[in-house]
């Protein structure tokens, strides 16, 4: 298949997040044409959609992949695990820029530069997924934190806004820099950056190169799922930052931050050459539990949010833990949970934050106490609020439950008995916070009952996202099937 | 002539990159931050030069690598130091322990 078809959804988002861009300077001071820009990013987004599914029956076990003019040096793969994570990234933009509409509106008054920046996070995360290459890895993943880092303080006339920018800035340079001394001694260890190269040189490696490099990494790695202990920045980034992208970065660094990590995990690391599980279980186990105990006593909304995805990213970390050990025959479940899980907890959480936005929209706070009463001022909200927290803490009948039972199960297959027993527990823990909030929903008393109405496009993005929360679980197996078969491809690159 | 062994170039950025890290984690100034950070990237490029030069000279990866290092510090220290500024503007301070708004 022509290589330029096979990166034909980079390319559709580059085009549309320069023409949002060209668009926005022709348009300035233009307030009804200017109202277009989100839609000719969406529309982007759907195009781009599209051309990824077009690509998936093309890729293979076989690596697809660009490489330099010499022919030299490995840089990207198009397989399905590569195309899963785009797939994810785009749903994430396409639902995060149509939250923002009417957020950004009234805001901020630069809206152009939103979309194109929110595209080309989008595109750094799709970049992100397909890199094969320590330098890709390195180039995406500054893109991806460059663009971050803009959109965190992207309202400047907020000092709350500024002041997380500046805190995730100097968090995550400072990461970056360790992440890149890691792969500087990786590089040294096994003279090439190129993934599979450095899987074939390991063996005859300096293991305490390889050991110190790789811890390195995976803090740099750690950093960007916001897994304890590296997590600090994102409660106050998450708090500060406008509340769709405090939605982009909880769904997309996190799943961009996972399918690096699967990637190098399974490619460059094979888990025979080292025993990554009990560093993963203990990352694990850490980040479940520091996340949902400081969630209990939050009183803001969003800073809640950021503790429980501290939470998510250690059930998550379970299946990469139970993936990495290998005592039995299907490994590779543990993979193909945390895709599952990642794909419910994109609707899931992006449709919480789809509800914090309409919400702060028309009550300007993000406190939960504010959120008394809500059931007689707006059902359809409450009620979407209930659905999206019993999916966060894995009830059924939804999506969480079933990314929860494939990432708990893979773990118990690979008697990993303790893993799985702290997690559910913290489930458990986690139903208190959650719960809280409902608690206020329904039965508190609130003087205040004028209705609330969500535009029409919240209520599109919030139905969405509800509704797929759903599916999941009732209809879940056609997306089970799209998980295994990104993660059995990632098991034939072995 | 001695050529120097390549245990001295990784002294060398061992050292500078302990300083960066001390620095960053030490210093309450954003600016002082941000030059810790800067050091770390220096650290890594003098590793990644002279594994280039002793381990594998044959490919150019290392050289790129260290080149695009140098290229993306500089797109996020414009970043960092824009976000710097813009917070100087409203604050009247770039010092990190004043930014205490965001808590619970």
């Amino acid at each position: 298949m022509n290589e330029l078809l096979l990166l034909s959804p980079e390319i559709v988002i580059t085009i549309v997040a320069f023409a949002v861009l060209t668009l926005d300077i022709i348009w300035k001071g233009d307030q009804r044409s200017a109202k277009i820009l989100p839609w000719v990013a969406f529309g982007g987004v759907v195009v781009a959609l599209l051309a990824t599914l077009n690509v998936w029956p093309a890729s293979s076990s076989e690596f697809g992949i660009a490489t330099d003019s010499a022919g030299l040096i490995p840089i990207m793969a198009v397989d399905k695990m590569a195309l899963f994570f785009k797939v994810m990234a785009l749903l994430t933009v396409a639902l995060v820029g149509l939250s923002a509409v009417e957020y950004i509106e009234k805001n901020s008054p630069f809206r152009g530069e939103f979309y194109a920046l929110t595209l080309f996070a989008g595109l750094s995360l799709m970049f992100l997924s397909s890199a094969t290459n320590l330098v890709m890895i390195y180039l995406s993943l500054e893109f991806l934190s460059i663009t971050s880092y803009i959109l965190t303080g992207y309202l400047r006339r907020d000092n709350r806004s500024i002041e997380a920018a500046l805190k995730y800035f100097l968090y995550g340079a400072l990461a970056s820099g360790v992440m890149l001394y890691g792969f500087s001694l990786l590089y040294g260890a096994t003279g090439s950056v190129d993934l599979a190269t450095i899987a074939v040189n390991l063996g005859s490696a300096n293991v305490f190169l390889v050991v110190a490099s790789v811890t390195l990494i995976l803090a740099g790695f750690g950093f960007k799922i916001a897994a304890v202990p590296f997590h600090q920045w994102s409660p106050d980034a998450y708090q500060g930052a406008p509340t769709p992208i405090t939605a982009f970065l909880s769904v997309g660094s996190k799943a961009a931050g996972f399918a690096v990590l699967i990637r190098v995990l399974v490619v460059a690391l094979p888990a025979y050459s080292f025993n990554w599980t009990v560093i993963l279980s203990m990352v694990a186990i850490l980040t479940m539990t520091v996340g949902n105990l400081t969630a209990l006593w939050q009183k803001d909304m969003k800073r809640m949010l950021a503790y429980s995805s501290i939470a998510q990213a250690g059930y998550m970390l379970i299946g990469l833990a139970a993936f990495t050990s290998q005592s039995s025959d299907n490994w590779s479940n543990g993979v193909q949970g945390v895709l599952l899980f990642l794909f419910a907890y994109l609707f899931t959480n992006l449709g919480v934050f789809a509800v914090v936005i309409v919400l702060e929209n028309k009550l300007g706070t993000t406190n939960i106490a504010d959120y008394a009463g809500l059931i007689r001022r707006s059902p359809f909200l409450s009620i979407a609020l209930v659905i999206f927290f019993l999916s966060l803490i894995g009830i059924p009948p939804t999506g969480g439950f079933m990314g929860k039972l494939l990432v708990f199960g893979a773990a118990i297959d690979q008697k990993l008995y303790v893993l799985a027993g702290i997690g559910i527990l913290n489930s458990v823990i986690s139903v208190y916070y959650y719960f809280g909030v409902v608690r206020q929903v329904f039965f508190a008393q609130e003087s205040d009952e004028t209705p609330i109405q969500p535009g029409f496009v919240m209520n599109a993005v919030i139905t969405v996202t509800m509704v797929m929360t759903l599916i999941l679980a009732l209809y879940g197996q056609p997306f089970i099937q799209f998980a295994t078969d990104s993660a059995d491809i990632l098991a034939a690159t072995f | 002539m001695m050529p120097i062994p390549l245990s001295w170039w990784l002294t060398v950025s061992a050292a500078l990159f302990s300083i960066g890290v001390y620095g960053a984690l030490s210093r309450k100034n954003a600016i002082g931050i941000l030059m810790g950070i800067e050091l770390v990237l220096n650290a890594v490029n003098i590793n990644l030069v002279a594994f280039w030069r002793y381990i594998a000279p044959t490919d150019i990866s290392g050289q790129v690598f260290a080149i695009i290092v140098i290229t993306v510090a500089a797109a996020e220290a414009a970043v960092g130091l824009a976000i710097i500024i813009a917070l100087y503007r409203r604050r009247q301070t770039a010092v990190v322990d004043d930014l205490d708004l965001l808590k619970n």
